[in-house]
């Protein structure tokens, strides 16, 4: 499972309530399920996705995070979390108040672009990033709203959003001791647990 | 090899007859002294009678959905894309119930069947019914097979109505609940349609008031456009463009032609209604578009079908379709959203298909891949 995911499994309860915003193929949400006893819900616009996860016995709902989560009643969630799509989504700001709204709880990771090798590539190149971890060409890319560890907390701040916990994943084969020391420039994914 | 011998189809079937002497007392108030429903089974009963799943049939369906009834059978049963072995709802696991539903015309009782009170046929004075009298009269037909408890209870458009009420009236008879192409209630718009249709037949003047077979006659005209009515609703605007085009059957719009000109959809509409004159009853027509309008599944729970949902105890699965413009996927979500706000299970996934309603009866692969994937979850729980 991806780093980021095994790392967040720590920060929910046995037993709560969970909705999975952009679940993929309900890995996490299966493993939440056996191992933690959670009951979760999975938000999913792939539909090769969404046949996986329901093929896992869960319970994944078609849904477009940029029309919005008005069917979702205030505070009818332990936890909300999103892996991975904060960047992808057409208004991220507004997907987080939506988010802090149903869940008593949030958990949000992103791909940090304030990455050193981000910045290097952008620096001496002169152009947008391409990697084995961020593999899109700028025209063509589901992610539309990179944003930086720095970018993040600002934002946090300017909508008072509380975070309650952070942590940091560096590249692979790194302990990511760098990662936690200097986040903005070292950490490759970016973990925050978030509260109103 | 003839059809009926392929791998994936249940092959032969022939259709059983119940009788329930006992009779049913119908939502309307009025009682049927007795009554029978035909049915077909695809598939083995367990032992424990853990694996029986009924399908509720729509509008004009009836209990022949898979397989059938002799090697010179041109066209299987109407669900054979989903039922059989290796299928959707895979035979090899499930016992399959599919029944004509009280009301119909192909061999349940309803208006084409003999009054016991008065000795002539119903005619137009069969009981109006509504979609509970159906789920009613199908749990009696579980009791008789032995089924405490559907594995599932599965139907498209008027047939997933059905399922959302079999989850309410006997919410531990049902573990699983798939509505496809459904709504919790018809718009204004389904019912104006069906009013088109129900006007076509009774303005026919081979109707006679419903006593058409008293005069020797069938009002065939009016059934023939209440079908290609209810035809058009079914299919989109893409489809339609796919399928016929503007092309031309006969003639031409050369200049100096005074020749008529048929398009192709009006062949094939007026195809499609002249088939279906032959082989529906105008009563039952008329009996089953009313009974959808009459559906609304919250109408007891304060209009709210959050609190109608509360009631159930099923899991649900609800497919909806893109272009389907007659129950269209933001009927599907108001169902959803009632079940997620009610803290019920859920799933659901909006298929990208170019038919419109017709879809639910069509092999779509994404489609075929996520209902079965629900399937093997009802086989797991």
């Amino acid at each position: 499972m991806r780093q980021d995911l095994t790392h967040i499994q720590q920060w929910i309860q046995p037993g709560s309530r969970v909705l999975d915003l952009a679940c993929g193929d309900g890995e996490f949400l299966a493993r939440l399920q056996s191992e933690r006893d959670v009951e979760g819900i999975g938000l999913e616009i792939d539909g090769p996705s969404i046949t996986a996860g329901i093929a896992r016995g869960l319970n994944i709902i078609e849904q477009n995070l940029d029309r919005g989560l008005a069917n979702f009643r205030d505070d009818s969630f332990d936890t909300v979390v999103m892996a991975h799509a904060l960047q992808a989504v057409r208004y991220p700001h507004l997907v987080l108040d939506e988010m802090l709204r149903i869940g008593r709880e949030c958990i949000v990771t992103f791909p940090n672009f304030g990455q050193w090798r981000c910045r290097l590539y952008l620096g001496s190149r002169g152009r947008m990033p391409v990697s084995k971890f961020m593999p899109y060409t700028w025209y063509d890319t589901p992610n539309i709203h990179f944003c930086t560890v720095r970018d993040f907390e600002s934002l946090c701040e300017e909508r008072r959003v509380r975070i309650l916990q952070r942590d940091m994943v560096g590249p692979a084969n790194n302990s990511g001791v760098l990662a936690r020391a200097w986040p903005n420039l070292f950490a490759t994914t970016a973990i925050y647990h978030i509260a109103r | 090899m003839v059809a009926a011998d392929a791998a994936d189809s249940v092959g032969l079937v022939t259709p059983q007859r119940a009788e329930f002497p006992e009779g049913l007392t119908l939502a309307c108030g009025r009682r049927l002294t007795g009554f029978e429903l035909v049915y077909e089974t695809y598939g083995e009963l367990n032992a424990d009678a853990s694996n029986a799943v009924l399908v509720c049939h729509a509008l004009s369906g009836h209990h022949h959905a898979a397989g059938y009834h002799s090697e010179d059978d041109r066209k299987p049963g109407w669900w054979d894309t989903c039922i059989g072995p290796g299928k959707a709802i895979d035979t090899r696991h499930f016992f399959v119930v599919s029944l004509n539903n009280l009301g119909g015309c192909h061999g349940s009782t309803g208006p084409l069947s003999i009054d016991p009170d008065t000795g002539a046929e119903y005619g137009p004075d069969f009981p109006p019914l509504r979609a509970r009298d159906w789920v009613h009269s199908q749990a009696m037909l579980a009791d008789r097979l032995g089924i405490e408890c559907w594995a599932a209870v599965i139907g498209g458009s008027l047939g997933g109505m059905q399922a959302m009420r079999w989850a309410l009236e006997y919410p531990d008879r049902v573990r699983h609940c798939v509505v496809i192409a459904a709504a919790t209630k018809l718009s204004a718009q389904n019912i104006a349609f069906n009013e088109i249709a129900r006007q076509a037949i009774t303005s026919d003047p081979a109707f006679h008031g419903g006593r058409y077979r008293q005069q020797d006659t069938v009002p065939r005209d009016g059934l023939a456009i209440a079908r290609m009515v209810g035809h058009i609703t079914y299919l989109s605007d893409d489809a339609m463009a796919d399928r016929f085009g503007r092309d031309l059957r006969s003639g031409n719009f050369e200049l100096g032609s005074d020749e008529g000109v048929e398009f192709q959809v009006q062949s094939y509409l007026r195809h499609q209604g002249s088939t279906f004159s032959e082989s529906f009853d105008a009563n039952t027509y008329i009996l089953m578009t009313r009974a959808l309008d009459y559906f609304d599944l919250a109408r007891e729970y304060g209009d709210d079908p959050a609190r109608a949902f509360a009631e159930a105890k099923a899991s649900f699965l609800v497919l909806s379709f893109s272009t389907d413009w007659r129950f269209s996927p933001a009927r599907s979500r108001e169902i959803v959203d009632a079940l997620l706000a009610a803290g019920k299970s859920v799933s659901y996934a909006e298929i990208e298909a170019d038919q419109g309603h017709d879809a639910f009866l069509l092999p779509i692969p994404r489609y075929l891949d996520v209902f079965g994937a629900y399937m093997q979850r009802v086989r797991n729980t």
